[in-house]
Formats: structure tokens, C-alpha cells, sequence
């Protein structure tokens, strides 16, 4: 799960973390209020949850209020990676004598979390990472003990960071642990993190991913999440506990188990096709889950097809079947059926009475569905 | 042989009363899995399928001698089930709970190293030794013994796998999920290892799936071993920054992708099948290359 700059400063200032200040706004009117507010020069930010904001027009300074309002108009609106910006963070700009990096993740492959730094701050890290991979420094958190001030003292030195620089920097490192721990983080970073002109840390940008497994324990974040920008059906998908991304073709999928989910996309895709979406029902559905799957794939306008691939295991082909059967009477469209596994022939056979095909296997399966859709739309 | 498990391997459930504890304890029961024991807090004293039930694992083990541990306790309590199995001794774990917090795998996972405990999970089917030991929920019927060894982070697609070399004849010395999760116990590194020293082993089928580098140094460790292998890669049109059901499938940034995964196979002379209907060619092939330099 992601949150906004804003959001997250909001969170970096309750903890203490060096934030500009700012307000969040939504028409250019409330632009204007807030510049107003602040005083002086100001930044004008999209807020999106997508990267590259600032390269795409999503960022813009304003000496005036005036300037501000009409920085908000050109900003709100706008589209940046397929999202529509609906909201800004109107910040108060600042002089920047130097930029940092500063992040704290998890390292999947050292299975612990993970403190990086870096002198080059302000740019896109994944860039730096791949160019010059020794210009990030990296420190494994202790598993039990978390981040220790040696470990923070190290990376003043190999930040060459000035004694008048050292002690803010320290507090910050330590309680951005402290928020990425409490608040089941899986991504905590500061890029930039700048060093004004006048002396002080502020956080320039915010960016904060969090663990959904977690999500349970942590209500304050909960709360954060903006239903707004996400996809229509994937909102109704979150609610009706589906695991379903949207991913915009004419063939809409629904599998059991991620794994041959995602494989049935690749069939899909290889023989022609345009998977309208990833639809995971999971382990052990009953007719319930299924019949509530097939309906939010089908109320998807641009999906011509479906195809549903089964192999039971937890889940039982009947219970399936018997959630399909309801659902598909009066449905238009070819709908192509693999049903392998648990209770595979009682599953098979209240398929036969119905108007769905029957397919034998996977690939079977995606080659009858993609010929349909095809004839269908010629 | 097999790795991990075999038809003397002696279990203890954990979460037995429970809706899938109790169901899979029946399939395992079925399958022929010595299941000897249970445990579920304040159910101690009662049999379930006549297994006996504990209130705690110290008190399973008082009474029975235990080789390994499977878990279906709910999620916000499994981390700890985790823990108390390995604080126990009990030496091999499998989790089959989905949606165990991150940053409680984290702890978990360095507690498990330091007590020496192997885990197998969570989020994934378990393990199964085919006709001698099957702990997890996978289909049993589908698995037949044979010299394939099958490790794979996706359950469905595994029996999908399974199938197919099952219906070409070919069996499985032992499959082993090892979940969806950003932070797995075994992985595919660990379980190579175990395969390349059992001679009954003679191709390992990898299931792998988009997200981490997992695959990537699994490839590496495969060259390095002499280890034939076999890759397939779930997940080529995923989108990235979308996770794709399973915790650990998103691809993020440039990292992760089906792409990097399969060139990292194929540059260290790993065949990499486009489809699962192609995996039983290749390794038909791969046995017959050591067939002819035996």
C-alpha cells in the first residue's frame, strides 16, 4: 500500500522528521489560499501515487499567489503515467544548499530491512543504483536491535557530513526507523533530503510503502488510503476481498492461485489476446467467491470474453462450477471454462448443461478464447 | 530417497482443530502421513482422527518423538507458532498461513536461523515426498514418485506443472513450495542445494514467478553445482508496481521482471520453458544428456 508526499509528511512531522510547510489543496483556488498562507515562493505538487512526477509537468514554482493558482490550474487535471491529478501539496520553497538520499527498506534477499544513503540525492535513485552503485551506502538493520549509532556515525563520515550537520542528521535517520518499525514499512524514503541555505534538514520529498498484511494493526494508516485514485473495479475488488488488478484488454481471466493466474496471461497474451485483467480467487473458494469474481469481471465494459482456468487443489471444481452456472445464463459473451482437479467430472458435468465451452487444458483454453473474441468483434 | 521427507518422517500439526488444520489432517492422514500429534490452546486432552491434541508443543513433544511441524494457525498468531515449534527443537517447519506481517518474518526468520530450524513457507502448498510423506494441502492424487525434483514459489501452478509431467510419466522425488511471500524461509538456493546430494534426484523443474532476485541466484547456484535444471517463469505481462496476488509478485522499479529472471537462467546455460506444456521436453531432454555421459 502507497500514501501520498503529503500524507507521509504528515507522518514524518508527528515523528519529528524536518518537513517544509505546507497545505494540501484541491481546487487552484485553495492554491492560491495556501500561498497565500505561506508567504513568499512556493512549490506547486501533484499528488499521484506514480513516480517521475517532476520530468512530467507535476511539479512547478510560484513566486506570487496569482502564480500558484495558475501553476494549480495547468497541474490539476493533468495526467501523469495514466493518473489524473486531483490533488496538490502547496509547500513553501526552499533554498537548497545540498541534496542527500536517505531510505530505509526491505532487502528481500537478505531477508532484513535495509538503511541507504547517498551523497547524490534528488535524482532518481534506481538511476544512481545501476550507474554508480558505490555511491549509495548500505547497512543491514539488526533483525532484534534495529538501527545502532554506530551504524548512523559511519554514515556521517562516509556522507562527509559537517559536525554542524551531523547532530539533526543522526535524529532524523533514528526516528525514521522508528516510523518505518511502528508503522510496518516496507519502503520509508527521503529524496531529497536537503540541507538549506539556512542551515537546517528539511524533508524535500516523502514517499512511504507499507506491508497490506499489516494493515490489520496499523488503523492510522488504514485511514490513508485513498479510495479516489484507485481503479473503479479495483475498489470494488479490495471490498470484496479479491486479489484483481485492472489491466485494461478485452479477455477478462479469473484462475485460482496467483502463480497460474499469471500464467494464464502469458498463454493468453502469446496467442493474441488482451487480458482485461489478473483475477486470483484464491485457496478453497466456495460458489459464493466465485459467483461475486465472475460478476466483477464481467462488469468490466470493454471485456469480450472470459476464461476461467481451475485446477483444484484446496479448491473444489464443483463449488466453482456451481458459482459460474449461476452467473453466466444470460452473459452475451463466450465464456471458455478449464476445470482440472479436485472433484473435476461432478464440475464438469453442471458445466455440460450450460452454454459454457468446455476446454481440456490451459493453452486449449486461451486458443479457443482469443479465436472468439476475435470473431466476435469482426 | 528424497530430500527433507520421507515415510518415517513423524508430524505435528499446529492449528489441528481448526477449519483447514482439520481438513488437511485428514488428506494427510489419507495419503499415508504419519501424523502423530496436534496442538491447539485449550484443547488439550482431546484426539482429533484419533491424533492426540496438545495444549502446547513442549507438551506434544514430552509424549511423542516429532521430526517436523506444520502450521495452519491464523496469521496474526503464526510468527509465534513459528517460534514456538523451533524454540522446541523441532527441526523442520512448514507454514501454510497466508499474510504473515513482514516485519514478524523478518524476527522469525533470524530466530529460525539461529536455532538451526528449516522453514518451509509460509504462503505455499507444503511438501510432498510422492507415495511416502505429504505435508501441506497439494492434491496428493496427482504426484507419482519418480526422479524429478520440483521447487516452486506458486501452489496452482505447481499442480499444473505436476500434471503434466505426471500424464508424460514422469514422477517426482520430492516438490516443495516454497511460497509467495517477500521473505520465504527455504528458497530456491537452499532446496538446490538439498537436491544436487540426492542421488535420486536427476532434474530439478524451478517454478519461479516475477518479484525479488530469487530466481537469479538460484541460476548461479545451479551452474555452480552441476545441477541440470529446468526454469519456467510466471508473470511475463504482468504491469509493474502491481501486485500480483502474492505478496512477494510485484515487480518494482527495474527489478523483478520475467525478463531479467530468464536471461539470468539462460546465461548460465539454463533451458527456460515459454509454456508449462514445453517444461516435460526439456526435461526429457536434460535427462538424456545425463544419460548419455553415464
Amino acid at each position: 500500500m502507497v500514501i501520498h508526499e503529503y500524507q507521509a509528511k504528515g507522518l514524518f512531522k508527528d515523528e519529528g522528521i524536518p518537513t517544509p510547510a505546507g497545505y494540501a489543496a484541491e481546487t487552484p483556488e485553495e492554491a492560491k489560499c495556501a500561498a497565500e498562507k505561506l508567504g513568499g515562493k512556493v512549490a506547486v505538487k501533484a499528488q499521484v501515487h506514480a513516480g517521475g512526477r517532476g520530468k512530467a509537468g507535476g511539479i512547478k514554482l510560484a513566486a506570487t499567489p496569482e502564480d500558484a493558482e495558475k501553476a494549480a490550474e495547468k497541474i490539476l487535471g493533468m495526467s501523469i503515467k495514466g493518473i489524473t491529478v486531483k490533488k496538490l501539496w502547496i509547500e513553501e520553497a526552499l533554498d537548497i544548499e545540498s541534496e542527500y538520499y536517505l531510505g530505509i527498506t526491505l532487502d528481500r534477499s537478505n531477508a532484513c530491512h535495509v538503511l541507504m544513503a547517498s551523497k547524490k540525492g534528488g535524482v532518481d535513485i534506481e538511476q544512481v543504483a545501476s550507474d554508480d552503485p558505490s555511491a549509495i551506502l548500505k547497512y543491514p538493520v539488526h533483525r532484534h536491535l534495529g538501527i545502532l549509532n554506530f551504524q548512523v556515525q559511519d554514515l556521517i563520515y562516509g556522507l562527509e557530513l559537517s559536525p554542524v550537520q551531523s547532530k539533526g542528521f543522526t535524529d532524523i535517520v533514528l526516528r525514521l526507523w522508528k516510523l518505518y518499525r511502528d508503522t510496518d514499512c516496507t519502503l520509508a524514503e527521503i529524496n531529497p533530503l536537503v540541507w538549506t541555505k539556512g542551515g537546517q534538514w528539511t524533508a524535500g520529498d516523502a514517499k512511504m510503502n507499507f506491508d497490506d498484511s499489516a494493515i490489520y494493526r496499523q488503523p492510522g494508516i488504514e485511514k490513508l488510503i485513498e479510495i479516489v485514485e484507485e481503479d473503479p473495479l479495483e475498489r470494488v475488488a479490495r471490498r470484496e476481498k479479491l486479489a484483481y488488478v485492472h489491466l485494461g484488454g478485452d479477455i477478462g481471466i479469473i484462475g485460482n492461485g496467483a502463480g497460474l493466474v499469471m500464467t494464464t496471461l502469458d498463454v493468453v497474451q502469446k496467442a493474441g489476446g488482451r487480458p482485461a485483467n489478473f483475477l486470483d480467487i484464491g485457496g478453497g473458494a466456495n460458489a459464493q467467491v466465485v459467483s461475486n469474481a465472475v460478476k466483477l469481471v464481467l462488469s468490466d465494459p470493454e471485456v469480450r470474453g472470459l476464461l476461467i482456468n481451475i485446477f483444484g487443489g484446496i479448491t473444489r471444481c464443483d463449488e466453482v462450477a456451481k458459482g459460474i452456472a449461476e452467473n453466466v445464463r444470460d452473459v452475451r459473451i463466450p465464456v471458455v471454462i478449464r476445470l482440472s482437479g479436485t472433484r473435476e467430472n461432478e464440475g464438469r458435468c453442471i458445466i455440460a448443461e450450460t452454454s459454457l465451452i468446455p476446454a481440456s487444458g490451459m493453452q486449449e483454453a486461451a486458443e479457443k478464447i482469443v479465436s472468439l473474441v476475435k470473431e466476435g468483434g469482426s | 530417497m528424497s530430500i527433507l521427507i520421507n515415510e518415517n518422517t513423524r508430524v505435528l500439526v499446529q492449528g489441528i482443530t481448526g477449519r483447514e488444520g482439520g481438513f488437511h489432517t485428514r488428506q494427510m492422514l489419507d495419503y499415508g502421513t504419519k501424523v502423530v500429534a496436534g496442538v491447539t490452546p485449550g484443547k488439550g486432552g482431546e484426539t482429533f482422527e484419533g491424533v492426540p491434541v496438545y495444549n502446547t508443543v513442549a507438551d506434544a513433544l514430552n509424549r511423542h518423538e516429532i521430526d517436523a511441524a506444520v502450521s495452519f494457525v491464523p496469521a496474526r498468531f503464526a510468527s509465534d507458532s513459528l517460534m514456538e515449534a523451533a524454540s522446541c527443537g523441532i527441526k523442520l517447519l512448514v507454514e501454510i498461513t497466508e499474510g504473515i506481517p513482514v516485519h514478524d518474518m523478518v524476527k522469525v526468520k533470524k530466530y529460525l536461523d539461529d536455532m538451526g530450524t528449516i522453514l518451509i513457507g509460509p504462503n505455499c502448498p507444503g511438501i510432498i515426498t510422492p507415495g511416502e510423506c505429504k505435508i501441506g494441502i497439494m492434491p496428493g492424487n496427482i504426484f507419482i514418485p519418480g526422479p524429478v525434483g520440483v521447487i516452486s514459489r506458486s501452489g496452482t501452478l505447481t499442480y499444473q506443472v505436476v500434471d503434466e509431467l505426471t500424464k508424460a510419466g514422469l514422477g517426482q522425488s520430492t516438490c516443495i513450495g516454497i511460497g509467495g511471500d517477500p521473505i520465504p524461509g527455504i528458497r530456491f538456493t537452499g532446496a538446490l542445494r538439498l537436491f544436487s546430494s540426492d542421488p535420486a534426484t536427476r532434474v530439478v523443474v524451478l517454478i519461479g514467478e516475477i518479484g525479488g532476485r530469487d530466481e537469479e541466484d538460484a541460476a548461479a547456484l545451479a551452474e555452480a553445482l552441476g545441477m541440470p535444471v529446468v526454469a519456467f517463469i510466471a508473470g511475463r505481462s504482468a504491469p509493474p508496481g502491481k501486485r500480483m496476488g502474492h505478496a512477494g509478485a510485484i515487480i518494482s522499479g527495474s527489478s523483478g521482471t520475467a525478463q531479467a529472471k530468464m536471461e539470468a537462467f539462460q546465461k548460465h546455460g539454463i533451458p527456460v520453458a515459454e509454456f508449462t506444456s514445453d517444461i516435460v521436453q526439456l526435461v526429457k531432454e536434460r535427462m538424456a544428456v545425463i544419460s548419455n555421459a553415464d
